[in-house]
């Protein structure tokens, strides 16, 4: 059980996450949903310590993990996975040693200098990149791989380091409909086979509605909504995403990565008509 | 154009553009006016504008200016260094101009090894302080300044300074030599080093500490692998200008070749002069177009990652 209680973070004047308390299930799929700018990205820095909060509190089991510092720290870090937005893979090296990164967290200061790692722990990495189906890269640049390739190396390295919980920033923002299904998939796969509790912001709802159990909902750094994706109507999403002077309704299909059932179109070819 | 009705806001858009136009041109008049002023005073106080009396072929004294006058002796000089060189009697000549090539050979080499220690010295210094010397990597604050001061402090000092120093510490020799410049080496290098540290991109930084990685673990997997030919090609570039200044300490008992400079200066040996240029130059030239084959291979290896 994660339980966030009442995390503010301020960046000057400014509370990027104001008073958010929320309280996540092992293994349920969150959507986290809202405008840019909303604090969704700072909510999943917050739950892995990459940020320290201003108040607040986060606890994981019921140990506060807000309290933790140096050694402690790194492992609550390496037991929450994280997927960012533009991968953050070290390009200029291969995709082995950057899903091998996932293990950091377990190796000694000089094997880590001379990029050595175990026997044990390069066979999982390797088991892990077999579960994204990039074994036949493992010995390429992973800057030389495609974005959702790039993206799938990442799963794996945080798939390594064993997690407890999956944080997904933004994962499929910078990918083409193709590689964002496939990824959204992965993580799919991985919360209902490992059954790890994944949260994953997402800026295109029809997304986070057909993969989440729960979707959350952000504004101006406070949870606006939070409930089952049936339970996300219209209004509520003109409220979320909402702006003085916008009158047109939001048309999720606009926003859409995923490639359209063919319910859709024929939806689409009605409203035409 | 009369036409088209403009629409208000391009007529706005018109009318701040030539406001932005006219600001543009007065900082630009304003600067031109600032640098020339800077130049001309700078000139007269490094004595370009002075004037200095010459005596003529016929006795009479004129004044001129000082660097038209000074000219012809800077050819004097040069001439002086040139040796005589026959076509019939070429081997001999040679052998005379060069006469103390065994020496020199000698001096040669110990200026290249000097060279080569102070390089090798001052990229391990300047490598472990460049981490903590950048603004986005350092632990703290105090950290932070405390290395770029001891960075600065170190290359501000010229390396002849440092070698009177370690001279007078260590005793004539290529010891305080590579000493002297192997410090300096590393204040430069440290300063190049750590701005190339702060050009990276952090994203890869931030996944190795979103796995749990400590602070060495986030430099070595996150900025090394990016800084690599970055710091291969500016070692390689300050093994040239150590080679330089190796061959210019022995001024002051530091080994190396600067003491026979140094001999061929005082007891004005004009063409011992000139052979000793020839020596260095030829060997920078060599040194210059070897880095410039080893940096290329060595980017070529790197390609897969350090």
């Amino acid at each position: 059980m994660l339980e966030i209680d009442g995390i503010t973070k301020k960046f000057g004047d400014i509370s990027a996450v104001d008073e958010v308390s929320l309280q996540i299930t092992p293994g349920q799929m969150v959507g986290v949903i809202g405008r840019s700018g909303a604090g969704k990205s700072t909510l999943l820095r917050l739950i892995n310590r990459l940020i320290d909060p201003t108040q607040g509190r986060i606890a994981f089991c019921g140990r506060d993990v807000t309290r933790l510092r140096g050694r402690e720290l790194r492992l609550w870090r390496a037991s929450c996975g994280m997927i960012f937005q533009q991968f953050n893979l070290v390009e200029r090296m291969d995709v082995l040693t950057n899903v091998l990164i996932g293990r950091v967290a377990h190796q000694g200061l000089l094997p880590s200098m001379a990029l050595h790692f175990s026997e044990a722990d390069r066979a999982g990495a390797i088991r892990a990149l077999d579960r994204v189906d990039l074994v036949p890269q493992a010995l390429q640049r992973a800057g030389s791989l495609s974005g959702g390739q790039q993206q799938r190396v990442a799963i794996a390295k945080a798939l390594v380091q064993n997690p407890k919980i999956l944080l997904a920033d933004e994962p499929i923002a910078s990918l083409d409909p193709a590689n964002a299904t496939r990824v959204m998939d992965a993580l799919k796969a991985i919360n209902r086979e490992d059954g790890i509790t994944v949260l994953v912001n997402l800026h295109t709802l029809d997304t986070a509605r057909s993969y989440c159990d729960r979707i959350v909902a952000m504004r101006a750094g406070r949870v606006h909504f939070d409930g089952a994706a049936h339970e996300l109507t219209e209004a509520r999403v003109r409220e979320i995403y909402g702006e003085a002077g916008l009158e047109a309704d939001i048309d999720e299909f606009v926003t859409s990565t995923a490639i359209p059932a063919p319910r859709k179109h024929a939806a689409l070819e009605t409203e035409a008509a | 154009m009369a036409a088209i009705e403009a629409s208000p806001a391009i007529r706005r858009f018109e009318f701040d553009y030539a406001q932005a136009r006219t600001r543009a041109r007065r900082v630009q008049i304003v600067s031109i006016l600032v640098f020339a002023i800077v130049f001309f005073v700078t000139a007269r106080m490094g004595g370009f504008f002075d004037m200095t009396d010459v005596t003529l072929a016929s006795g009479e004294r004129v004044s001129t200016w000082k660097i038209w006058a000074g000219l012809p002796r800077l050819g004097e000089y040069l001439g002086k260094t040139l040796p005589v060189l026959r076509w019939e009697s070429l081997g001999a000549d040679l052998a005379e101009w060069f006469w103390r090539w065994q020496t020199w050979l000698r001096l040669l080499l110990e200026t290249v090894l000097i060279a080569y220690m102070a390089t090798l010295f001052g990229v391990v210094g300047a490598f472990v302080l460049s981490f903590p010397a950048s603004r986005n990597l350092s632990p703290n604050r105090l950290v932070l300044n405390l290395t770029r001061r001891y960075l600065e402090i170190i290359r501000t000092v010229p390396e002849l300074v440092w070698a009177l120093i370690f001279v007078f510490c260590f005793g004539v020799g290529p010891l305080a030599g590579v000493l002297a410049i192997g410090l300096h080496a590393t204040g430069s290098l440290g300063k190049l080093y750590s701005e190339a540290n702060e050009n990276v991109d952090m994203r890869p930084v931030e996944g190795v500490k979103a796995a749990g990685g400590s602070w060495f673990q986030q430099i070595r997997y996150g900025i090394v692998p990016q800084v690599i030919p970055n710091i291969i090609s500016y070692t390689l570039l300050r093994f040239e200008i150590n080679v330089r200044a190796s061959s210019i300490i022995g001024f002051v008992g530091a080994g190396g070749l600067g003491q026979e400079i140094r001999t061929a200066m005082s007891l004005q040996e004009y063409t011992d002069l000139s052979a000793l240029f020839v020596i260095i130059f030829a060997t920078v030239i060599l040194i210059d177009f070897l880095s410039e084959k080893l940096r290329h291979r060595i980017i070529g290896i790197t390609g897969k990652g350090v």
